[in-house]
């Protein structure tokens, strides 16, 4: 297996095979933002919170995003980058209702991702299906890995 | 009021359930609205990536209990790169404190967001006891 290690990132380097000790990270840095007050969040604290993934071929940047409607999202793709902003709508209730709980938000927002390798802006494919934003990039011929045969 | 808001980056909160759960895997609750008018209780849950099949919702003893399984969708051959959000299960109980009709539920999932709609038991109208003469 080969490891690429990428820059540009939010502070993250370690891969799958940590993934259970990542998760703690994450929850320790969760738990010691009550004593220690703001630190450097894990992830790049902006909404919505995204999945990377690579195969050989391209990206796959998936995002939870229930209650949006595909007409309220714009995703735009430059060679290195990857943008999602959109706007959730929560619509109104009835005016006489009692409110219980109100914990869903709605709002705008947008984000800029950036590609740990030169992609394919022309060939982005986004899907959005059960509340989650599937959009899978190829990644440019350049930077795909190649097979070398030796000699 | 929504024009000009931001949404703020909230991590999915698991689950600290006083039970143990019986299947591997995380556990997680959903963010919900709860609004009541004089004949239903609505509820909308965010559960993103639960589809209908794996949708369950029940209600006894004026408990209220909604679990939704959320199929991991990567591929195998795909390498994770970047993780900033967990999935799983969706739990979330609640109690009632006024009678449902149990009949008349609606439940709607739709783009990862479920409506539940409670109605109440109509109040029984008041009803006349004629007595006849002996």
């Amino acid at each position: 297996m080969i490891y690429r290690r990428f820059f540009g990132f939010p502070s993250w380097e370690s891969r799958n095979p940590f993934a259970e000790l990542e998760r703690m990270k994450r929850q320790m840095d969760r738990l010691m933002e009550g004593f220690t007050g703001p630190y450097q969040r894990p992830d790049a604290g902006v909404f919505p919170l995204i999945n990377l993934t690579e195969s050989a071929e391209s990206f796959f940047i998936r995002a939870e995003l229930p209650g949006v409607a595909s007409a309220d999202l714009d995703i735009q793709a430059t060679s290195n980058t990857l943008g999602i902003s959109g706007e959730r709508k929560i619509p109104a209730e009835n005016k006489d209702a009692r409110w219980h709980r109100r914990e869903r938000e709605a709002g705008k927002f947008s984000r800029i991702i950036a590609m740990p390798s030169e992609i394919n802006p022309d060939k982005v494919d986004a899907s959005l299906a059960h509340g989650i934003l599937t959009v899978v990039v190829h990644k440019a011929e350049a930077a795909k890995p190649r097979q070398i045969s030796v000699r | 009021m929504t024009d000009s808001k931001e949404i703020k980056v909230r991590e999915k909160q698991e689950l600290t359930s006083p039970a143990e759960q019986t299947t591997p895997g995380m556990v997680f609750t959903p963010q919900v609205d709860i609004f009541e008018t004089d004949k239903e209780i609505t509820l909308l849950a965010d559960i993103p990536g639960v589809k209908s099949d794996k949708l369950n919702i029940d209600l006894r003893d004026n408990i209220l209990t909604i679990t939704g399984d959320v199929e991991p969708v990567e591929a195998s051959r795909e390498e994770d790169v970047l993780i900033e959000y967990e999935t799983g299960r969706f739990y979330r109980q609640f109690t009632l404190s006024e009678v449902i009709d149990q009949n008349k539920i609606d439940a709607k999932l739709g783009d990862g967001v479920l409506r539940l709609t409670l109605p109440k038991v109509e109040k029984a109208a008041p009803r006349r006891i004629a007595i006849k003469a002996a």
